[in-house]
C-alpha cells in the first residue's frame, strides 16, 4: 500500500531547473541579439529617410542640407545619428540658405507627440510642420495635419528672438478655438484641445531654447557648404 | 515534466477548429485588448493579425519541441520568455520593414507577449501534442485571430473613415461616424458581430432540431 509520502510527486532538482532556464534563455538571447544585429543597419536607414523626408516637406524649397548639433551655444557640423539638439540647416540650388527644421516635442493626449517644423531666421516665423510621432486620437487629434484653419495658424507663426539674442520676443502659445488676437499665438482646433495645446508648448519650448542660437550663429548656417542630400 | 497526449494522425479539423468553431475572438473571447485597440483600419489588423502568427506559430512549436525537457514547475516562465522571444523578433522586423507602421501599432506589439491567445494555446496545446499538429493548430488559431481582427477592422474603417485599405469607398457627402474609429466603435463593432454570429448559430441549431423532431415524427406514424 501506498503511503501519503509516496504520493507526493517528485520534485526535480534545482540544477535541473536552473539549467532549464539558462538553456531557454541562451536560445532566446541568440535570436534575439542576431535579429537586432541584422535589423539595426535598416532601421538607422529607415530612420535617416524619415528625417530626411520630413526636413524637405517642411522646407520645401531646400535640394540639399546640412546637420548641425548644438555645443555650447554653437553649432558643429554633425550627423544624423549624433546625440543632441540638432539643427538641419536647407539650402536651395543655388546653395542659398533658405531656412532651419528644428525639433519639438511635448506630451499630447495619449503619448509624447515629436514634429520637425521649419523656423525662417530672416522673417522670425515658423512656416510649417511635419509629424515624426504620434499615437493621438484618429479624427481628433490627428487632425493638427489636416484641418486647414489650423495649418493657416503656419502661413508665419511669429517666433521672433529678443534683442539681447536671450529668449523669444512672445512666448508662443495656443489660444481657444476662434480667440486668437496675436500673430503669435495658435488658434486650437475645436475638439483637439489637447494636441493644439501640445502644438504649442513645444513650439514655445524648442524656441525659446533652438532660436537664440540659430540667430547668434546665423552666418556660420548662412555660409555653410551644402552637400548633396541622395 | 508536461504529460503529452497519445499521437493521434493530424486531421484537417486541427486546422480549422481555430478558424470558425473555436475561433480565439467570436467564440473563446481571447486577446480582446489588441482586437479592440489596433482595429480602427484593415491595415492595422492585417500587421496585427499576421505578427499573431508569427507569435503563435513559433512559440508553439518551440514549446512543443521541448515539451519533454521544461520541467512543470517552471513552464509559464519558460513559456513567456519564448513568447518574448518571438514577439521581440517581430518588434524588429516591424521597424524594418516600415516605421510608419511601426508607430500606428505602438505599443500593442510589445503587449503581444501578454496576449492570453498566446500563452493559453502553449499551456493547452503545445505543452501536450507534437510539434506538427501545434503548427497546424497554431496557424488555425492564429488565420482566425487575424479573420476576426478584419472583419472588425473593415467595418470601423469603412464606417469611421469611409475607406478600406485606404481606398475611398464611400463619396464626399458621407460624414464619417468618427465614434467607429475611436476605442467605443471597437466595443460596438465587436458586440454587433458577437450578435449576429450567435443569431446564425441559434437559427442553425433551432433548424436541425426541428428537422431531427420532423423525422422523429415521421418514423412514429
Amino acid at each position: 500500500m501506498s503511503t501519503p509520502e509516496n504520493s507526493v510527486p517528485e520534485l526535480p532538482s534545482s540544477t535541473k531547473l536552473i539549467s532549464t532556464l539558462a538553456l531557454v534563455a541562451m536560445i532566446s538571447g541568440l535570436l534575439v541579439v542576431s535579429i537586432y544585429e541584422y535589423t539595426k543597419p535598416i532601421i538607422a536607414e529607415n530612420q535617416r529617410l524619415a528625417t530626411e523626408r520630413a526636413i524637405f516637406k517642411v522646407l520645401p524649397q531646400a535640394v540639399s542640407r546640412l546637420t548641425f548639433v548644438v555645443k555650447n551655444k554653437n553649432l558643429v557640423l554633425a550627423d544624423d545619428k549624433t546625440e543632441g539638439d540638432l539643427i538641419y540647416a536647407g539650402y536651395d540650388k543655388n546653395k542659398q540658405f533658405v531656412g532651419v527644421a528644428l525639433n519639438a516635442a511635448a506630451q499630447g493626449y495619449q503619448d509624447t507627440v515629436k514634429i520637425l517644423y521649419s523656423y525662417q531666421p530672416n522673417t522670425g516665423c515658423i512656416t510649417g510642420f511635419d509629424v515624426l510621432k504620434s499615437t493621438e486620437t484618429p479624427g481628433f487629434g490627428t487632425k493638427i495635419t489636416t484641418d486647414k484653419a489650423f495649418l493657416a495658424n503656419f502661413n508665419c507663426l511669429e517666433a521672433k528672438v529678443n534683442s539681447e539674442q536671450t529668449q523669444l520676443l512672445n512666448a508662443i502659445n495656443t489660444t481657444r478655438h476662434g480667440s486668437k488676437q496675436h500673430p503669435w499665438q495658435i488658434d486650437a482646433i475645436s475638439g483637439s484641445t489637447i494636441t493644439s495645446n501640445a502644438i504649442g508648448r513645444m513650439l514655445n519650448q524648442s524656441g525659446q531654447r533652438l532660436h537664440p542660437i540659430v540667430m547668434q550663429n546665423l552666418t556660420r548656417l548662412q555660409q555653410g557648404t551644402a552637400n548633396d542630400t541622395d | 515534466m508536461t504529460p503529452t497526449k497519445q499521437s493521434t494522425p493530424i486531421s484537417f479539423d486541427v486546422f480549422t477548429a481555430g478558424l470558425w468553431k473555436e475561433n480565439p475572438v467570436f467564440v473563446m473571447m481571447l486577446g480582446l485588448c489588441p482586437v479592440l485597440a489596433v482595429t480602427n483600419s484593415v491595415l492595422n489588423s492585417l500587421a496585427m493579425g499576421i505578427a499573431s502568427i508569427f507569435v503563435l506559430v513559433c512559440s508553439n512549436a518551440l514549446v512543443s519541441a521541448l515539451r519533454h525537457f521544461i520541467p512543470k514547475q517552471v513552464r509559464i516562465t519558460t513559456y513567456i520568455i519564448i513568447i518574448a522571444t518571438f514577439v521581440t523578433l517581430v518588434d524588429y522586423t516591424i521597424q524594418a520593414i516600415s516605421l510608419d507602421l511601426y508607430n500606428k501599432l505602438g505599443a500593442f506589439i510589445q503587449l503581444i507577449v501578454v496576449n492570453c491567445l498566446i500563452l493559453g494555446r502553449a499551456e493547452a496545446y503545445a505543452s501536450k501534442n507534437t510539434v506538427m499538429k501545434s503548427i497546424v493548430s497554431a496557424l488555425g488559431m492564429g488565420l482566425g485571430f487575424t479573420l476576426a481582427l478584419v472583419m472588425l477592422g473593415g467595418v470601423r474603417e469603412l464606417l469611421g473613415a469611409g475607406q478600406l485599405l485606404g481606398y475611398q469607398i464611400f463619396s464626399t457627402q458621407f460624414e464619417p461616424w468618427v465614434v467607429m474609429i475611436l476605442p467605443p466603435g471597437g466595443f460596438i463593432v465587436l458586440g454587433s458581430w458577437l450578435l449576429l454570429i450567435n443569431y446564425v448559430q441559434q437559427r442553425k441549431i433551432g433548424k436541425l432540431i426541428a428537422m431531427e423532431s420532423a423525422s422523429h415524427c415521421a418514423v412514429k406514424t
